[in-house]
């Protein structure tokens, strides 16, 4: 193999597992470490800085951190990463000063953002600093898209949305609420210097079986359904209840429901429970709630008496696998009939463009989606951008974070005249924690504690009030034995051949046998050959240049506690635990180029 | 040193040896050596043995008299018995322990300071006595722990780190042992573990007096250029006679090495240890030879490592005296004290002689 060296700042962005699996990038550890420390609103504005909805994702977030973390694969459960996110949202105080200030000069550009959702708002927040002049449309009156409309208050309390949301209108955009863009050629028209088009993906499929048109008032789609209890329309709903569909809205939809005075609230999936869209954690909290899920049921009919809602008629199938395909096929047994006395359904989201012209130079692909650079975020229109739902379907919050990062930095680029294929390079800071002869600047001792679970309110008094958050999050106490279990992975192990003398130290202290000192070979091969497997291929192997005997060293990167136990027991510091801060550029007034 | 404890996390797909063990369940306490001691490496390569012969911790008893190199058994098999005896006491302690229960596996772990000065008569006499053990001296040439003053293995004109020349001459160890007895002889170097650690699970195999020297530079005070036991000179200076594998009697016997350059020995207990010959004329079963051997290439200034000799059907000491097969600890009281008129019987035996 090639050394490592010099290790350039993706090879280390890699080894921290959670930032690099992170859309928006967030340097994981450096604000578990501020936990740690109590400096609370520090770590929250690391988090603002990268994810920009700290407090709201701290809460919402679908963790693709978490199942990449490094701890899951050392003992059985990740950091609870999400919701030390939300300590710091929690316990941050007031960062007023932090923030930045609405720009005192303007640049002269004008650019409109279509929907408020977190893409759009994300590209205020970064546009807005650097003297752009943003104006903002939204259909529904206040600002936060579906973070707003789809999030029931349980889960997202308003407060915690308004002062995010805050933060970026305090910046000074020109606000257009309540005014739904109903045609982009007439935008156009405006004379924008750049659109960015964040409108979400507002339309939830229906369902389609016979019966359910003498009984469509008792029928709803999920989001809308969601949308008018988030408005206070609707504030009430039958005692037994049937929600169709196995993702995140649809455990939204039934807990909902429990609070609006449903009894017998039940989820019917068409899949089995294990391939439900749904977190983990979201399923299990509306198990807690004593909501069952039902599998393996495909809508058959809706039954009716005299035009009222009876129930619901169910095929049962089965799962077959064939070249790797799964499919459901009818199992033979009997249908299952529910009673019900109202159905949400919760099958799915798409993407609605009616307010698009299809003259305005802007191409769809065949599935009725704009064609979108996954890199610039530029439509074929150069002058609009897409981010969030609105580009490339339903995805999380933090995903429309990132698309919005990179849609601002492509229109500071496109507004000057660049190219905005070529990206500005991301940024490393490393610094030797070194302090003593075995002292560090991070706490290395590692810690053997199991995650910490989040305390619930009790569900006598979370089912009675639709507005009382059932998660309490972690207080400081328990923040803190949270963040001690993280390991540190952006304390990298840095090693320099020139000082090794060979000894076997680091070997040999090595808790997780990642280091081996052998004859170099191909990858393939010298994985077969290390002090212990390295069968994760997706983690790299450090790799060092020649040493004096003529071997070199191969460190596997997989499961190395960051714990520096090799620099300790290093006779001559060949081996550092140095920090490397990775920055993910974000605009700026000057771009800079990779 | 370190402070911290060693992480209990380990490997999730480390290997496992018949009793289920890990080689993380042979360590010890964290080392408290300097960093980088060689001592650490031949702790290191004692654990892997014991693992790869999966050995059951408890029947284990590791003794050591004082130095650094006695410190170490404090830093493996943490699940053993231990004893940290008095300066260079520990081979007459661990020969009372032998004959008490003989059922255990002796190591003894001792210095160039422990073994070769305050503790040279009792190195010798366990070793002419034939004490079944893995005798191990971690050998250094200075004595570390009072700042690295030549010891008495320090070859004649090598220099200390503050530029002083040693003038006395060196006691080899090797030689000493072989001239003692010993039925089983090595010598390796601790940063090559891959000739250690089988030298190492052949000696604990072996059913008499085993002696490994094994070269292990300290790091603080005997690196240096102008060291005989430094890395560098080592590494340039080490002329193994032989690599060995290690079998027990019940593993099947690969043959997978050409004729001519691999040598089977097969020990008393079934076990076998394989030469791969990297000097074609060195036959560890003849002492005579390997003795002239190791002084022609010591006045040469070559450091010879490997099995240096092997007695395939050593005595130890039980057999000389005769002892009961069974451990004293395990017979009872009606036996080891027994009564009067047992002594009555054996004065009247001697006087009817």
């Amino acid at each position: 193999m090639n050394p490592t060296e010099p290790a350039g700042a993706d090879y280390w962005h890699k080894v921290v597992d959670c930032q690099w699996a992170c859309p928006a990038h967030t340097p994981v550890p450096e604000y578990i470490r501020l936990i740690a420390a109590g400096r609370y609103a520090d770590a929250y504005m690391v988090n603002w800085h990268s994810n920009v909805f700290p407090g709201v994702l701290g809460r919402t977030c679908d963790r693709p951190c978490e199942p990449a973390c490094r701890r899951g694969r050392v003992e059985e459960q990740p950091v609870a990463i999400c919701r030390l996110k939300r300590v710091t949202a929690d316990n941050k105080g007031d960062i007023q000063d932090r923030l930045p200030k609405p720009a005192t000069e303007k640049n002269g550009k004008r650019v409109a953002l279509v929907g408020a959702g977190p893409a759009a708002l994300t590209v205020a927040r970064d546009l807005l600093p650097l003297g752009f002049h943003v104006t903002i449309y939204d259909g529904d009156a206040k600002a936060g898209g579906f973070m707003r409309t789809q999030i029931p208050k349980f889960r997202l309390p308003e407060a915690v949305l308004d002062e995010e949301v805050g933060f970026i209108t305090g910046l000074e955009p020109e606000l257009k609420l309540g005014q739904r863009v109903d045609s982009l050629k007439a935008l156009l028209t405006e004379n924008y210097d750049a659109i960015f088009v964040g409108s979400g993906a507002p339309r939830g499929r229906n369902l389609e079986v016979p019966g359910q048109d003498q009984v469509a008032g008792n029928i709803h789609v999920g989001i809308d359904w969601l949308a008018s209890v988030s408005f206070g329309h609707v504030e009430k709903i039958g005692k037994r209840v049937i929600v169709l569909g196995g993702g995140n809205t649809a455990m939204d939809c039934c807990r909902t429901a429990r609070r609006l005075g449903g009894e017998d609230v039940r989820v019917v999936v068409r899949s089995g429970f294990e391939e439900m869209k749904a977190s983990p954690w979201e399923k299990e909290d509306a198990s807690h709630e004593g909501i069952p899920i039902h599998n393996f049921l495909v809508p058959k009919s809706v039954t009716n008496e005299k035009g009222r809602l009876t129930g619901m008629i169910f095929e049962k199938v089965k799962a077959e696998y064939k070249d790797g395909k799964r499919s459901l096929v009818p199992s033979g047994e009997a249908d299952v009939f529910m009673p019900c006395d109202d159905i949400l359904v919760a099958i799915g989201q798409e993407n609605a463009f009616p307010w698009i012209e299809r003259d305005v130079g802007i191409e769809f692909d065949r599935w009725g989606m704009p064609k979108v650079s996954e890199t610039t975020y530029q439509s074929t229109n150069p002058k609009v951008f897409f981010g969030g739902d609105a580009a490339f379907g339903p995805k999380n919050i933090i995903w429309a974070v990132a698309h919005g990062h990179g849609a601002a930095t492509s229109i500071v680029k496109f507004t000057q005249g660049d190219d905005v294929a070529v990206r500005p390079a991301t940024g490393i800071a490393v610094s030797s924690q070194k302090m003593g002869i075995h002292e560090w600047s991070y706490d290395n001792d590692i810690r053997a504690d199991k995650r910490y679970k989040v305390p619930h309110l009790d569900n006598a008094v979370a089912l009675k009030d639709i507005r009382a958050e059932v998660e309490l999050g972690f207080d400081k106490h328990l923040g803190f034995a949270e963040a001690q279990r993280c390991l540190n992975c952006d304390v990298q192990t840095v090693f320099a051949p020139k000082l090794c003398i060979e000894c076997d130290a680091c070997v040999d202290i090595c808790p997780m046998d990642c280091i081996t000192f052998t004859a170099n070979g191909e990858e393939a091969e010298l994985r077969t050959r290390l002090t212990a497997p390295a069968p994760n291929e997706w983690q790299d192997l450090y790799v060092s240049t020649e040493l004096k005997t003529g071997r070199i060293m191969a460190k596997d990167e997989d499961v190395c506690l960051h714990c520096g136990l090799c620099a300790e027991r290093c006779p001559t510091g060949a081996w550092d635990m140095q920090k490397t801060l990775i920055e993910i550029p974000q605009a700026s007034a000057s771009c800079r180029s990779q | 040193m370190s402070y911290l404890a060693k992480p209990k996390f380990r490997h999730p797909n480390l290997e496992q040896n018949a009793l289920g063990f890990t080689h993380r369940d042979y360590e010890g306490a964290i080392s408290t050596l300097c960093a980088g001691c060689g001592h650490d490496s031949i702790s290191a390569s004692l654990i892997q043995a014991c693992f790869e012969l999966d050995i059951e911790p408890h029947r284990v008893a590791k003794l050591s008299g004082i130095g650094c190199s006695s410190k170490t058994p404090d830093y493996l098999l943490g699940q053993s018995h231990g004893f940290n005896s008095v300066h260079g006491r520990m081979p007459s302690v661990l020969t009372g322990a032998n004959l008490a229960n003989r059922d255990l596996i002796y190591l003894g772990v001792s210095g160039d300071g422990d073994s070769a000065s305050i503790g040279i008569g009792q190195f010798v006499h366990a070793i002419r006595r034939g004490v079944n053990m893995l005798y191990v001296c971690e050998n250094n040439g200075v004595y570390g722990l009072t700042k690295g003053q030549f010891s008495a293995t320090a070859d004649n004109g090598s220099k200390s780190k503050g530029g002083a020349t040693n003038m006395d001459s060196p006691i080899d160890l090797v030689s000493l042992a072989l001239i003692a007895g010993a039925t089983f002889v090595g010598r390796s170097f601790s940063g090559d573990k891959t000739q250690l650690i089988p030298l190492i699970k052949a000696g604990i195999a072996h059913g008499g007096a085993a002696v490994i020297d094994v070269i292990s530079p300290c790091i603080a005070f005997n690196n240096h250029a102008g060291s005989t036991k430094s890395f560098d000179f080592v590494r340039e200076h080490n002329e193994a006679v032989n690599r060995l594998d290690f079998m027990e009697g019940r593993e099947a016997i690969k043959l997978d090495q050409a004729p001519g350059t691999s040598q089977d020995v097969m020990q008393h207990d079934g076990s076998i240890i394989r030469l791969h010959k990297i000097r074609d004329d060195y036959d560890p079963r003849d002492k005579v030879k390997a003795m002239n051997y190791l002084q022609q290439r010591h006045a040469d200034g070559e450091l010879v490592t490997g099995l240096l000799y092997v007695n395939t059907d050593p005595r130890d000491l039980h057999t000389s005296l005769n002892t009961v097969k069974t451990p004293l600890n395990r017979l009872g009281t009606d036996v080891l004290c027994p009564k009067s008129s047992a002594l009555a019987a054996i004065n009247a035996d001697y006087r009817a002689g």
